[in-house]
């Protein structure tokens, strides 16, 4: 695979830019693979690349409906943090957030991560307690982050009304850490380095049924014929649920839409994430000038990619309240992408109850910040039949035994 | 923007009037059912791509809750009911197979 290099780029330059090949090979599929993955969104990118990278596997295709990156990770609103309240959340989360920072190096492609900080407001005392405990918590998890006075609100971020009529900002969890990175790229990334290990991404790829006998999974349906495997990672964020009821199982998940908006692009006037979740709205700038802008989910099961008008106009009502100097910008674009609710609104990571087939899911509003924890402890799990120490607490018998992970912070509100 | 019609107030109600409660005709389970019963019960969702039957409550409105049979695809509702029933009513399930032949 040809590597992308401030010389490569100045020879190509020289020539036109004729010389480029090809991101990613586009191969017919095999009719068999020791590991299918279904879906090519970061998660089971992630998941093939560190298959093959930590574990020697050398034949995985990974099996995708569209385009590459075409689901929620191309549609997300690129928040990284790992600033969250239970062990369990906090090791696989900055497992992922450190990955991120050499990741740009290791796939060698540029995935403009941008540690710019992430603030989290806390508008109501409610809030302001659960941040400092989660500060404390952090602590503890060797996470740095630190709760901050509405003071310090404002000199990182001018443009924020910290003394709004409603919602006055108390404090702020701030993880100077945390931040941005662009989605596309952790997707193309991922697939470029796949595919120079050897890795089958197969777009335009539905899988349509999953086969198996009495001893587990033989192998998956598809629009391009019967592929044969050994193993199977159902990856698949929104459409978990369908999949699963193709094998013959029912999950603890619901889809709902979650949108996101980006406004007219304007100066620089922004340079850290902040997120308000008690009014529903969080904010960053993009390196083109755009206030990207998200908010909460719908309510109610949907797979249209479209969310409710109810909600842009809660988000941005909000976000309007908390910079009131945005009150005048005319918005772009709008999109919505159907996420994966669990009952506890923490992922799982798991083993299933037909042999060979496991699930990574249920990320919902905050996988994006994820996926390189997420694939490392997929990659381990598939490998070894067995969950690692990162996939372990979240697995599908929590919601049988009523082990759940309370992660309060992830509620119902997109990160 | 959703629009149900409300089976007590037999009104058009807009989604700004209403809540939603998830998937409809759940049934409890009683004390003494075992660890999967209620994993069942509490957790595990249909989440249908197509129809869907679903709770929803007349928050801003008379308060009650009822039942809609929805698409999840489409978006295109098939009708509304109360929630004293413990499976869709027959006019309701003839509206949505007449819709959704086969
Ligand atoms: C508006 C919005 C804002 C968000 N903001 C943030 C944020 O700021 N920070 C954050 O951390 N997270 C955020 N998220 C969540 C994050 O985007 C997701 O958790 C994450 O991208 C999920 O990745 P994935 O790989 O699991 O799923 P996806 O990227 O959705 O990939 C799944 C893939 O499976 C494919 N597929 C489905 N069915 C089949 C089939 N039958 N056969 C073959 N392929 C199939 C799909 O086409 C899709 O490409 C946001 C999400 C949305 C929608
Ligand atoms: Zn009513």
């Amino acid at each position: 695979m040809q590597r992308y290099s401030a010389f490569s780029l100045f020879s190509e330059a020289l020539r036109g830019h004729t010389g480029w090949e090809r991101a990613w090979r586009s191969p017919e599929p095999g009719g068999f693979y020791d590991i299918i993955i279904v879906g090519a969104g970061g998660h089971g990118l992630a998941t093939a690349y560190y298959l093959a990278k930590n574990h020697a596997a050398r034949s995985i295709a990974v099996l995708e409906k569209g385009w590459l990156g075409g689901g929620n990770t191309g549609r997300n609103t690129t928040i990284i943090r790992s600033n969250y309240l239970q062990d369990d959340s906090a090791a696989i989360y900055e497992k992922a957030r450190s990955l991120y920072e050499s990741l740009s190096q290791e796939l060698n492609l540029n995935l403009m991560f941008s540690p710019r900080g992430v603030m989290m407001l806390a508008q109501t005392h409610h809030e302001a307690r659960g941040y400092i405990r989660i500060a404390n918590a952090n602590q503890y998890q060797g996470i740095e982050t630190e709760y901050i006075p509405p003071s310090r609100v404002k000199e990182l971020c001018p443009i924020i009304s910290i003394d709004g009529p409603r919602y006055p900002i108390l404090g702020a969890l701030w993880q100077p850490r945390g931040g941005t990175a662009r989605h596309d790229a952790v997707a193309w990334g991922y697939a470029r380095a796949c595919c120079s290990l050897g890795v089958d991404i197969i777009e335009n790829c539905e899988v349509t049924g999953i086969n198996r006998d009495a001893g587990g999974v033989t192998g998956v349906t598809t629009t391009k014929g019967d592929i044969g495997c050994k193993k199977l990672g159902i990856v698949v964020a929104g459409h978990s649920g369908k999949l699963a009821s193709m094998a013959g199982f029912r999950l603890p998940i619901e889809s709902v839409a979650l949108q996101a908006l980006v406004s007219e692009p304007v100066k620089p006037c922004l340079d850290v994430v902040v997120m308000a979740n008690t009014v529903h709205g969080y904010i960053s700038q993009s390196d083109k000038g755009e206030l990207v802008i998200g908010g909460g989910a719908d309510g109610y099961n949907n797979y249209t990619q479209r969310g409710s008008f109810l909600h842009i106009e809660e988000t941005v009502r909000a976000l309007v309240e908390t910079f009131p100097i945005i009150s005048r910008l005319r918005m772009l674009r709008q999109w919505g992408g159907i996420v994966d609710m669990t009952g506890d609104r923490s992922p799982i990571l798991s083993k299933t109850p037909v042999p060979g087939i496991f699930v990574n899911c249920g990320w919902g509003t905050g996988g994006f910040k994820s996926i390189p924890g997420s694939g490392w402890a997929m990659a381990e799990l598939i490998t070894l039949g067995e969950p690692g120490h990162l996939a372990a607490p979240f697995g599908l018998e929590r919601f049988r035994e009523g082990r759940f992970i309370d992660e309060s912070v992830a509620a119902g509100v997109a990160h | 923007m959703l629009k149900f019609e409300c089976p007590y107030c037999h009104c058009g109600v807009d989604e700004t009037e209403l809540v939603p409660g998830g998937e409809a005709h759940i049934r409890r389970e009683g004390p003494g059912a075992d660890d999967e019963a209620f994993e069942k019960y509490l957790f595990l969702r249909e989440n249908p791509v197509g129809v869907h039957f679903e709770r929803w409550r007349h928050a801003f409105g008379c308060g009650k809750w009822f039942h809609v049979a929805r698409c999840t695809q489409t978006m295109e509702v098939f009708g509304t009911y109360p929630a004293q029933t413990l499976e869709p009513p027959r006019p309701i399930q003839k509206a949505v197979n007449s819709r959704r032949a086969g």
